[in-house]
């Protein structure tokens, strides 16, 4: 490299024009609202529109046009939704530029509306730093309009303008467009986003567009849908916004050169910081910057670089480069998370996917699906799948630890795809919520007496016998009488009890739905330990919901695991009640009593069913056979 | 957001600016093209698009040297200038230059004047580019298509999806999210990479201007020998021209707006004879780039059957 040294302020100062220099706007609506009118109209005001592409727009004419041929049908301009339907072109996200008088580039993802476009509308607003939501004034909101105010928020659009459009329809009525701006302000104030503009226009007519129009609403005093661009700035970057930089690819040159290329995504680095390698927990100092244009002596978001250490450090494709200490990105392997489905094939259970979050690409396996959103009503519909365009949150494991930041801090290191192993195809937009289990970077290692080996010494293999049912229905009796049989054939056993293991290891932890979850997570993890050790266990935990039990059973191997359904009727387990537990519900003491204040999801297809009703030694002598059964 | 009509207009954004943020992305997809496939490749057409991406490669990989070949796919109809500055670039660049003819249709007589033009550009350039694609066994090809090119290339993704046979499938194309990219490919496919995808005409030619990247000559204007047909000025670029009747090759100023095979390009009469004049001359114009070339054909719907093909 030459010796050319790039200051740190012009550095900075050239990263922050480039903040300001590109405005990424989403259109949402579809062409019954006039959409392709009111972006047609503001390329021709840009001179964004080649003269040959102008003179189409006056001479051609679609069925049903009542514009007069030698005036733009500006809805030409853009391809709309009907010529390409025609014309049998694929409806799509089409992307478009103008310049507004200040310099500034608009990239203008336009995203076709209808319901079943909700993937499209989601790439397009997934780089989008405002949205232009249009609303026909004449059909007032509808659906739709809440879908992409949901989709908008969801994908962390900033700021929305709001075109309430047709207003010449509506008599240019200053109450109509009051009652709809203020509906959409609410909806929007709901979902988060406080940033919404609300503009009266007539796309048709050039209302408010460009210039205002007073004469036709002379009530309206804000800025044109132009003004409202022109407005625009980028939300402040923080200046203490961690550092982030995902390696792309590891560069090497003469000389020795080593250097780690990458985008800056979030935060600033200068020679003699110290970062951290997030996925290993290493550190080292920064050395130099070099950029395509030399050395700099700062950089920051958006800037693309290629960083070297002062020391050899272990560095990969796909590794996150992080500030250290604090805001540094922890690695993590269990995730609540939003998914957009996008693939055809609805979200299966237990597959498992390749997660791909910027250059990095980890097995990925969906656990559990907590519900699915409802995009008009903002509902949490109860849900075991998502189908394409549905939108759900989820729980997320991933096969190793990767440094996923929460979506809002970060759309880059925090946003990820799902992509299907077998058809390659990219079925799942994500967005991270929050890590539920940390890695703490411990790497596992491998010692030289394996389960194998412990297993040819005892003779058998491994289970985990996962007990479920109400309180009182049985399990620790039947799992006493049970153990009493295999121990007498030699089987190495052991029990964890819910009340005992509550007594100790999970002493700080109550009865919510979020205690719950990490109880049966613990109790898992010791019984994958004991497991490992070559032992039998049996596990009789109430453990109530499906999901819990599903994350417990997907961290064995699929013959290893064998959970257990004790049916025992409610009306049984409170007449038996033999904790007293039941009347302390009913006397309201116990808020959280499963089948009183909380609910029991049975298993729906355990694989081995108990009678709690029945006689003792029947049950566990049905269980034991099941145990050995696999185990002979 | 104030409630105020009047809104200051001021040059508060520069063109730099804009240049630097496109730069950025561009860089972004030619290191994540050259990281995540086993063999890619530098699609290389001569003209100042693809000047423009091999600036971009050097600046990505600095000081790396450009970690992938460059392809040049010549149909054997381009202007002699072209070839020169080809081979000169190549070797100053130390490019690793691999060159694509479908021999087999040179050698049965396949001319831009005998076969049509669809034809033509179907045998010479797209079937020349799928083989010399499968011939090197490249899994992604970077080229340097931009979304205002033409209508039906503004839904063109940046990472474009090929099916087995170099086929394009509009229900294929993967949705792209944020800066990340699915790059995984199933057997049979290949992937099509476009850094400049978001780049206008203007900002090609004000980024050559800033960059001091070297274009061939045949952009500026100076006499050259041309015939007008149909309205249309070709440049009588060799003696394989076959002129009709009473043609007589006349000395005009034109300068060429997008350079390809010579008798399928329209010359432009201009004086603009440097950067500053010509980019002056554009911004006066504003006509589509494609409307000087003689293949695209009528209706924004040819170029997505060109590309179901295989057409770049």
């Amino acid at each position: 490299m030459t010796a050319t040294l790039i200051s740190a302020t012009d550095s900075l100062q050239r990263a922050a024009e480039m903040q300001s220099a590109v405005l990424r706007m989403v259109a949402c609506g579809s062409v019954d609202d006039g959409k392709s009118t009111l972006i047609g109209r503001l390329l021709v005001e840009t001179d964004s529109v080649p003269i040959d592409q102008l003179e189409y727009a006056r001479t051609t004419r679609r069925g049903g046009s009542t514009i007069p041929v030698g005036e733009i049908d500006y809805s030409l301009l853009t391809d709309g939704l009907e010529a390409e339907r025609e014309q049998g072109i694929t409806i799509d996200v089409a992307y478009r530029h103008l310049n507004l008088p200040s310099g500034r580039r608009v990239i203008i993802a336009d995203a076709p509306g209808h319901e079943q476009y909700t993937r499209n509308m989601a790439v397009a607003a997934s780089t989008a730093d405002l949205a232009i939501l249009l609303v026909d004034a004449a059909r007032g909101l509808r659906p739709q309009t809440y879908r992409h105010l949901t989709v908008c928020a969801l994908m962390g659009v900033k700021s929305i303008v709001v075109a309430i459009n047709k207003m010449d329809l509506v008599g240019y009525e200053h109450a109509t467009f009051e009652e709809l701006a203020g509906g959409v302000r609410a909806a929007a104030a709901r979902l988060g986003i406080d940033e919404v503009t609300a503009i009266p226009v007539s796309a048709v007519t050039g209302a408010n567009v460009i210039d205002s129009d007073t004469e036709a609403m002379p009530w309206y005093h804000g800025p044109t849908a132009m003004d409202a661009l022109m407005a625009w700035e980028p939300v402040d970057s923080d200046e203490n916004a961690p550092f982030r930089l995902p390696v792309q690819l590891i560069s090497r040159a003469e000389g020795n050169f080593r250097g780690y290329s990458g985008t800056i995504v979030s935060g600033t680095v200068r020679p003699g910081d110290v970062i951290a390698v997030a996925d290993s927990g290493q550190t080292a100092t920064v050395d130099r910057i070099v950029t395509g244009d030399g050395d700099v002596e700062a950089a920051t978001l958006g800037q693309t670089v290629t960083i070297t250490l002062d020391r050899e450090v272990d560095i990969t494709r796909g590794d996150l480069l992080s500030a250290a200490g604090e805001g540094q990105a922890q690695p993590a392997d269990r995730f609540a998370a939003d998914l957009v489905w996008t693939g055809e094939e609805p979200l299966a259970h237990g597959r498992s996917y390749l997660l791909y979050v910027g250059p990095k690409v980890v097995p990925a396996t969906v656990t559990s699906v907590r519900h699915r959103l409802d995009v008009v009503t903002g509902n949490h519909d109860a849900a075991r799948l998502l189908k394409m365009n549905d939108i759900g949150r989820v729980e997320l494991a991933t096969d190793s630890p990767i440094p996923l930041d929460e979506y809002d801090m970060c759309r880059d290191t925090g946003g990820f795809l799902l992509v299907d192993r077998v058809t390659s195809d990219t079925v799942a937009a994500g967005l991270t919520r929050h890590a539920m289990r940390r890695a703490f970077n411990v790497t596992p290692h491998d010692y030289a007496v394996d389960r194998e080996a412990r297993q040819r010494l005892k003779g058998h293999p491994p289970r985990v016998v996962w007990m479920t049912g109400l309180s009182g229905s049985g399990k620790s009796t039947i799992a006493d009488a049970t153990v009493a049989m295999l121990h007498a054939q030699g089987v190495h056993t052991y029990v964890l009890d819910g009340d005992n293991v509550r007594t100790g290891l999970n002493r700080d932890l109550g009865f919510t739905p979020e205690d719950r979850a990490e109880n049966v997570r613990r109790v898992a993890e010791v019984a994958k330990l004991m497991a490992d050790a070559g032992l039998v266990v049996i596990v009789a935990l109430v453990s109530p919901y499906r999901s819990d039990r599903r994350a417990a059973k997907d961290i064995f191997e699929n013959d290893e695991f064998i959970e257990v359904f004790v049916d025992t009727p409610l009306a049984v387990a409170q007449e038996r009640d033999p904790k007293g537990l039941y009347r302390k519900a009913a006397a309201g003491q116990i808020p959280n009593m499963t089948g009183v204040g909380q609910e029991y999801e049975a298993p729906e297809n355990p694989d081995v069913k108990l009678d709690g009703t029945s006689d003792v030694a029947g049950s566990a002598e049905t269980l034991a056979r099941a145990i050995l059964g696999e185990t002979d | 957001m104030s409630h105020t009509p009047e809104i200051e207009v001021e040059n508060s954004v520069s063109e730099n600016a804009v240049l630097d943020v496109l730069e950025a992305e561009a860089i972004h997809v030619f290191r994540e093209t050259a990281a995540a496939f086993r063999n890619p490749v530098l699609l290389y057409s001569i003209g100042k698009d693809s000047s423009v991406l091999l600036h971009l490669a050097i600046k990505a990989f600095a000081p790396a040297p450009i970690p992938m070949p460059v392809m040049h796919v010549d149909t054997t109809w381009k202007f002699t200038e072209m070839i020169a500055f080809r081979n000169r670039r190549a070797e100053e660049l130390g490019l690793d230059l691999r060159i694509a003819t479908n021999q087999d249709a040179v050698a049965e007589g396949v001319t831009p004047f005998t076969h049509g033009t669809h034809e033509y550009t179907r045998v010479m350039k797209t079937v020349a580019l799928r083989e010399g694609l499968d011939q090197y066994k490249f899994d992604a090809a970077i080229g340097g298509s931009r979304r205002d090119e033409e209508r039906s290339r503004a839904k063109e993704r940046i990472f474009s999806l090929r099916e087995p046979g170099h086929r394009w499938d509009a229900r294929k194309q993967r949705p792209e999210f944020w800066r990340t990219a699915n790059t995984r490919l199933s057997e049979g496919q290949t992937m099509r990479a476009f850094p400049i995808s978001n780049w206008t005409e203007m900002d090609v030619w004000n980024y050559i201007r800033r960059e001091n990247i070297p274009i061939p000559e045949l952009y500026f204007a100076k006499p050259r020998p041309v015939v007008e047909r149909d309205g249309v000025l070709i440049m009588v670029d060799d003696e394989r021209f076959p002129l009709r009747d009473g043609e007589q090759p006349e000395m005009r100023s034109v300068r060429f707006r997008t350079l390809g095979c010579y008798p399928l390009t329209g010359a432009v009469e201009s004086e603009a004879d440097d950067l500053d004049s010509l980019i002056t001359e554009m911004g006066e114009a504003k006509m589509s780039e494609r409307s000087g070339r003689l293949i695209d054909g009528e209706g924004s719907s040819s170029m997505e059957a060109k590309k179901a093909e295989g057409y770049f």
